[in-house]
């Protein structure tokens, strides 16, 4: 590859990338991403190589396997340029009509397409789809047009224009009053000014400052720094560059952690290519500005994503916080000034280089701007990575774009920001969301992460699965979160397993505001949230557990009970064939009895009685009454 | 080194620019509960008992004292009703490990803590860490350590370590606030009993 020495190189070769590619030559774009990966795209990938060869189009037909497109829960995604002809959860059978009817013939093959669920039409391109509609994919979009695997399709989209711009037009006191002016704040959790932090960093005594990536994305069911990564590794890079030539810095770390196998290696290959270009290295683009970066991968903790514990790890000492007296700005990583963003951030940056911090004002509310990308997941139609304006309302983010609530069950809460996040009840729905609305609200933004509850979750389990979470994941050296997080989980858990008593819910409260007064790091402060939130919303639902042993969502199985109601039981056999551990008795005509103490709850019967029928109740609160004596089913009529 | 004036409970302290909260106030005579805390060793900020109440910037904040530096007119609360609240709440959580434990008697009484209120933890030990860091720090042995995270992280002696290195020393024993170590000790010198390694080359 030849080094590109200046702006207009970087210039000349797009153009030149830009002129082997023809716009309107087909293109295959196959989601490749991790959770496609998961359900089969590499095998799709395979077949639709073949076939394009089998069918003689080698010379006709692009085929680019891409990062992720957001829309995990229909992957894997196909999207056919240049008319974005969307085919959602494609199989490998799928593909020979494919390459022979909507390439050579361009016909649509309407049952790949997507089908709105309220009006049962089918949609054949991808922005019209409404979970992509609904977005504004600014950080995200480019995702579904690149192979991260390559440098010219980063280029070929404008890439490095941003980091040309600022070496050559601007000073690095003006990229810092760019981002400062942007009010950019920082996607990782906290959300501190961006602009601020790089000015400290900036102005902290040392001659060495580093800027790291924080790539150590570790919520249960948030995967949207993974995704950027994966699959588009060359933002993170070009924004890294930026804020290192703002900073006054020469040597950077993508803290990625392990378990991310694929955003490793594209992360590895990206820098290599910047390196071939010149874009890393030495006096790039002729400015005299040297930067290099490092990979540094994660063992796998959580709490090594907290800023000074990933500093402590990058030493190669055990990840654990250290007090944030002395800002990680003014002594981080080796003592030395030290500027961590997380993935997401530094993907913005770019943006706001090229269009302007005015543009991206424009965008969010007063005090968020720009985008966010936020991990829908849990018990919502369309899971996936979603990229919206600040501001926009749970309810919008959930309805129009997550497709309401799966089987047309009721929604309850969403849980933001992650374990150490909170729940957010029906009542907010309306919220628009940005940092400040989720703190006020008693939750928090965290990294983005969403999970969407229904009628069918217990909330005082949900605060029991985070703080058991979070019991495993704190490092485990300061006392309030170590010892405080054990106890209310112990509490949790005896309200849950129903020896809940009275005063609980008190203590609950008291150790909670201890945890979160007198914690040494985030994870700690943060830690009580779970269960402060779940008090607060939905204290109805931990009195039930302690007074009435009642869990009025049937989740907490020592307080439930099944129970076949002999008044409708039509011996049908179906639940005592399909109970896996032989606890239902009974026979034909034989009216049937759970045996209690053979019972494991695992709510099969419930699931399997006819619904004509629905003789197998759920029992929560009440005892269950005794068998009935005379079990020949007296057979009704109608 | 310049010098800075503070207010530690209401009283005008003088301190130097790099000194702790709890330096500034140990040298006025203020006295601020810790259990974490070794002169000899590094300020470890694990046990929180030294949390203090600071008004600096315009804004109210909860800090530990053997951490934060001094800064020019900063006004520190060593006691107010939210400390020793909270004070009292993780002396409980740490009755529940050591309930006899003498360096935390007078402190119980103190803020009232009660050292039932939590069901009796299985583990003596309140993970100070003083022992760990006394041997690294200041022996230079690293003959114990902690181990796993969160709520199972332990103290352990490390045997390879410990055979060579621990029959003659023991200076860790006194450190610790609630003779877990003793124990730990004792039960690691148990487990390798059966074939005693090189025990006796210490005592050449």
């Amino acid at each position: 590859m030849p080094r590109i020495n200046s702006p207009a190189e970087l210039e000349e070769l797009r153009k030149d990338i830009l002129s082997k590619r023809d716009p309107n030559r087909p293109c295959i774009t196959l989601c490749s991403g991790t959770a496609c990966h998961a359900s089969g795209s590499e095998e799709v990938a395979a077949s639709i190589e073949e076939e394009i060869k089998k069918q003689g189009l080698s010379a006709e037909v692009d085929f680019r396997k891409t990062g992720c497109h957001g829309f995990c829960e229909k992957g894997p995604i196909i999207v056919i340029h240049p008319e974005k002809i969307c085919y959602l959860q494609i199989e490998p059978k799928d593909v020979p009509e494919i390459i022979s009817q909507t390439i050579k013939e361009k016909k649509v093959i309407e049952r790949l397409l997507y089908t709105d669920p309220t009006t049962n039409k089918k949609v054949v391109h991808e922005f019209e789809i409404p979970f992509y509609k609904n977005q504004e994919r600014l950080v995200f979009g480019s995702n579904g047009k690149i192979d991260p695997k390559s440098i010219d399709d980063y280029l070929a989209l404008g890439g490095y224009s941003a980091l040309a711009k600022a070496l050559s037009q601007m000073s690095p006191e003006q990229v810092l009053e760019e981002v400062k002016k942007s009010n950019l704040r920082g996607r990782g959790g906290g959300g501190f000014p961006v602009g601020r932090k790089w000015e400290e960093c900036r102005n902290a005594p040392g001659e060495i400052k580093y800027v790291i990536v924080n790539a150590d994305e570790g919520d249960p069911g948030a995967y949207m720094d993974r995704s950027l990564l994966e699959g588009n590794p060359h933002s993170v890079l070009e924004g890294l560059i930026i804020g290192a030539y703002a900073i006054g810095s020469h040597e950077g770390y993508i803290y990625v952690r392990q378990e991310y196998p694929l955003a490793v290696e594209n992360v590895d290959i990206a820098i290599k290519q910047a390196e071939e270009y010149g874009l890393l290295g030495k006096n790039i683009f002729g400015s005299g500005f040297d930067f290099t970066v490092k990979v540094h991968r994660g063992a796998g903790a959580f709490v090594s994503g907290e800023s000074s514990a990933l500093m402590t790890a990058l030493e190669g000492r055990v990840g654990e916080p250290r007090p944030k007296y002395i800002h990680t700005v003014i002594k981080g990583v080796w003592d030395k000034p030290s500027n961590l963003n997380n993935v997401e951030t530094w993907a913005t940056v770019p943006l706001i280089i090229n269009k302007g911090a005015d543009w991206f004002r424009g965008i969010g509310t007063e005090g968020s701007k720009g985008t966010k990308i936020f991990s829908l997941v849990g018990k919502v139609n369309n899971t996936g990575l979603v990229e919206v304006p600040m501001g926009m309302t749970l309810r919008e983010i959930i309805f129009n774009i997550g497709g309401g609530i799966r089987d047309g069950k009721k929604f309850k809460a969403v849980q933001t920001g992650g374990p150490s996040g909170g729940v957010i009840p029906e009542k907010y729905i309306d919220l628009p969301i940005d940092f400040d609305e989720l703190a006020k609200a008693g939750s928090m933004m965290g990294s983005g992460g969403m999970i969407v509850m229904d009628e069918d979750t217990c909330m005082v389990d949900t605060a029991r699965y985070f703080l058991n979470f979070l019991a495993h994941e704190s490092c485990g050296k300061c006392v309030p979160c170590r010892e405080g997080i054990k106890q209310m989980l112990n509490i949790l858990t005896d309200i849950t397993e129903g020896r809940g008593e009275k005063k609980d819910i008190e203590l609950l409260e008291e150790v909670a505001a201890m945890v979160k007064d007198f914690s040494l790091c985030a994870l700690g402060t943060t830690a009580p949230n779970p269960v402060l939130s779940t008090l607060k919303y939905f204290q109805d639902e931990y009195v039930a557990h302690i007074e009435q042993k009642r869990c009025p969502a049937y989740v907490c199985k020592a307080l439930v009970s099944y129970y076949i109601d002999p008044e409708k039981c039509q011996a049908c056999m179906i639940c005592l064939r399909q109970c896996p551990v032989g606890a239902i008795s009974g026979g034909k005509n034989q009216i049937h009895i759970i045996d209690q103490a053979k019972c494991t709850k695992c709510n099969t019967c419930f699931e399997v009685c006819p619904p004509r029928f629905s003789a197998v109740r759920r029992l929560s609160g009440e005892p269950v009454p005794p068998p009935v004596k005379d079990r020949v089913l007296a057979r009704r009529k109608g | 080194m310049s010098e800075i004036t503070l207010q530690i409970d209401g009283r005008e302290v003088k301190a130097e620019e790099g000194m702790t909260i709890l330096e500034a106030a140990q040298s006025a005579g203020i006295s601020i509960p810790t259990l974490c805390h070794h002169e000899k060793l590094e300020p470890y900020g694990a046990c929180r008992i030294c949390t203090v109440e600071i008004e600096a910037h315009g804004r109210t904040n909860l800090v530990a004292a053997c951490l934060y530096p001094v800064e020019q007119n900063l006004v520190v609360r060593t006691r107010s009703e939210k400390v020793d609240k909270t004070r009292k709440v993780l002396l409980e959580l740490m009755l529940a490990h050591a309930p006899d434990a003498a360096a935390l008697q007078d402190l119980a009484q103190e803020y009232g803590a009660d050292k039932a209120r939590f069901g009796k933890e299985s583990s003596f030990c309140i993970l100070c860490g003083l022992c760990v860091r006394y041997c690294a720090e200041v022996k230079k042995k690293n003959a114990i350590g902690f181990v796993d995270r969160g709520t199972r992280r332990e103290v352990i002696f490390i045997p390879e370590i410990t055979s060579k290195e621990c029959w003659d020393c023991k200076e860790c024993f006194p450190l610790c606030p609630t003779e877990a170590l003793q124990a730990t000790f004792l039960l690691t010198k148990a487990l390798m009993s059966p074939s005693p390694p090189s025990a006796p080359e210490s005592e050449e």
